[in-house]
């Protein structure tokens, strides 16, 4: 298997491993407070990448934050997806009005930076875990649709296609059959992509208070914490910075191999 | 030319509207009333039914939309609760912080992300061009955020050579201000380096492997000169257009540097705006960087037509 695959794979598997199996692995309770050792260094007092501003154990909340960011990726690129496949197969298949009025929408969305409409949708939702869920998913729905809009087009006028319809198959039938499984290649590789997006956007939001709010263990919302005590206790900004930095660069790769597996037109 | 810049001006139009549409739109989501929920829960039931009018909330939805599209249109993006002071002109004052530290941050972007790029495809499958594909794709995963953390950390408490947070004082020098923005800078300016790095690198793989450059090779002109002189001036005109779409990322990821770094520009004035429910200022903050967004877009793809030749040709003579 190619190299850098595997690489991304391992990360992703040994991130879901840590969140399925957290009670196992986490060494202490998430909200367990150790008074007598406040911002213990790592390795002090058994904890070993050290406590809190409470005297929590980090790694167990980190171990315990991997969950949150898993729920976030899969619920968020699953919304995102979901939506923007539908709307790039219609806009695709159907063409004309569908089309030109989907497209025209989707371009005025992505005229917003990405982290800023998440961050005005929850400044207006409200903070939380789902209405960030729903947040990071909706502000991917146009990058999805479009590229799904474009495997369409590749797909729609291959002579298989055509066939079907001369024989009569209905649209519906012919999506299912012909369209679907043909667009899942790319699908695949930008859930990839866009699940490193999602845990970004999770830990961004939290860390400015609009995501999942304490005592919660969140990536975003420990490092929000960590702010306040650059000073005192830098081990509590480092810790968390690098679990979402490998979280995301698993995905990254991950998709990006994929891409040039699954995709070779999409290369770039 | 003249043709091209027409049609790209035109086309931003169908774009902008829907634009306005999606902000006007987003203050639809706020659950429940928004007079009452802007007034709060001690508001009497006159109050907030003057407030609906005063708002044009008792209209039906495609009039409060025209109304909006036009007061959008004349430069009116609503009046901050909070700061009693239109909108436009709050962010107005708090632009040029926001856009030094984007332009800054991008030229750190350039000049690392482009030389990196170009080694990684002059020595193409070697160890600088995994170790470049690494760091891009890390550049990529990292959350600005916390590099920022990390800058301070290490810069400013562990070294002290750098002022951690702020801005600098113009009366103590230009050093003074210099200093406060190298850190943010830096920090944002990871964001892009990456992405530019990553194309500049596919770009110039592209071209390595045209005919020209063999043939220049062929005929025997010096490897420096046909790397720079015949491949980097091409591979470098799609890259253009990366570095403009950056800009935008680069104005939305100001608004987490500044969080970090306690810069008052148009990320702190948002964050602030959203902790305060002051949701005219959330909602016209945020249309207004789409806005400057399509307009920074549109002058990157007519700046591009004019270096980029195969479009020059397209619509010669007209």
């Amino acid at each position: 298997m190619n190299k850098q695959i595997l690489f991304g794979l391992i990360i992703v598997l040994l991130n879901v491993f840590f969140a399925i199996f957290a009670p196992l692995i986490a060494t202490h309770e998430v909200d367990e407070m150790d008074f007598f050792y406040i911002f213990a260094k790592p390795g002090e007092g058994g904890h070993i990448l050290g406590t809190d501003d409470y005297g929590r154990d980090i790694f167990s909340r980190l171990v315990y934050g991997s969950r949150i960011s898993l729920v976030v990726g899969v619920i968020a690129v699953g919304i995102g997806a979901m939506i923007g496949t539908a709307l790039g197969i219609v806009a695709g298949y159907f063409g004309g009005f569908f089309d030109a009025l989907i497209m025209r929408f989707m371009d005025a969305l992505l005229s917003f930076p990405y982290v800023l409409l998440a961050i005005a949708m929850m400044a207006v939702l409200g903070a939380g875990l789902f209405n960030a869920m729903l947040a990071i998913g909706i502000v991917m729905v146009p990058s999805f649709s479009r590229i799904v809009r474009s495997a369409v087009l590749n797909v729609k006028n291959e002579e298989f296609v055509l066939a079907a319809r001369a024989l009569g198959a209905s649209h519906l039938w012919i999506i299912f059959h012909h369209i679907l499984p043909n667009i899942v290649p790319v699908l695949i590789v930008y859930s990839s992509l866009n699940f490193a997006g999602a845990v970004i956007s999770e830990a961004t939001l939290s860390f400015l208070g609009l995501g999942i709010q304490p005592p919660t263990p969140s990536w975003g919302s420990m490092l929000a914490e960590a702010k306040n005590y650059l000073q005192t206790a830098p081990h509590m900004a480092l810790f968390p910075g690098l679990a979402i930095l490998f979280t995301c660069l698993g995905f990254n790769v991950l998709g990006d191999g994929l891409r040039d597996l699954l995709d070779p037109r999409l290369k770039s | 030319m003249g043709k091209y810049v027409a049609k790209r001006i035109i086309q931003v139009i169908p774009t902008l509207f829907f634009v306005i549409l999606t902000a006007f739109l987003l203050m639809k989501l706020i659950p429940g009333d928004p007079a009452m929920i802007l007034l709060g829960p001690q508001a009497r039931a006159e109050d907030i039914a003057r407030f609906r009018q005063q708002l044009g909330l008792d209209r039906p939805l495609p009039v409060q939309f025209l109304i909006y599209l036009k007061r959008v249109l004349t430069g009116d993006l609503g009046t901050s609760l909070v700061y009693r002071q239109s909108v436009l002109s709050l962010i107005l004052e708090r632009l040029p912080v926001t856009v030094t530290l984007s332009l800054c941050a991008l030229v750190i972007a350039v000049s690392i992300g482009i030389p990196a790029g170009v080694m990684a495809a002059m020595k193409h499958n070697s160890f600088i061009d995994l170790l470049v594909t690494i760091l891009a794709l890390m550049g990529l995963s990292i959350p600005i955020f916390w590099f920022g953390m990390m800058l301070i950390i290490v810069f400013s408490l562990e070294l002290g050579w750098l002022p951690a947070v702020g801005l600098g004082d113009p009366t103590k020098g230009l050093w003074d201000v210099v200093s406060h923005f190298i850190l943010p800078s830096l920090a944002l300016g990871i964001l892009s380096t990456g992405t530019i790095a990553r194309f500049t690198r596919s770009s110039m793989l592209e071209v390595l492997n045209q005919d020209y450059i063999r043939t220049a090779y062929a005929k025997g002109i010096r490897r420096s000169l046909i790397l720079y002189r015949h491949a980097l001036r091409n591979a470098l005109v799609p890259v253009i257009t990366v570095i403009g779409l950056q800009l935008g990322n680069l104005l939305a990821g100001a608004v987490l540097t500044e969080t970090v770094f306690a810069l008052p520009g148009l990320g702190k004035l948002m964050v602030d705006g959203i902790f305060r429910r002051d949701y005219m200022l959330v909602q016209g903050e945020v249309l207004f960087t789409a806005i400057l967004y399509i307009f920074v877009n549109l002058a990157v793809d007519i700046a591009y037509a004019f270096i980029n030749p195969k479009i020059r040709q397209t619509y010669r003579g007209v």
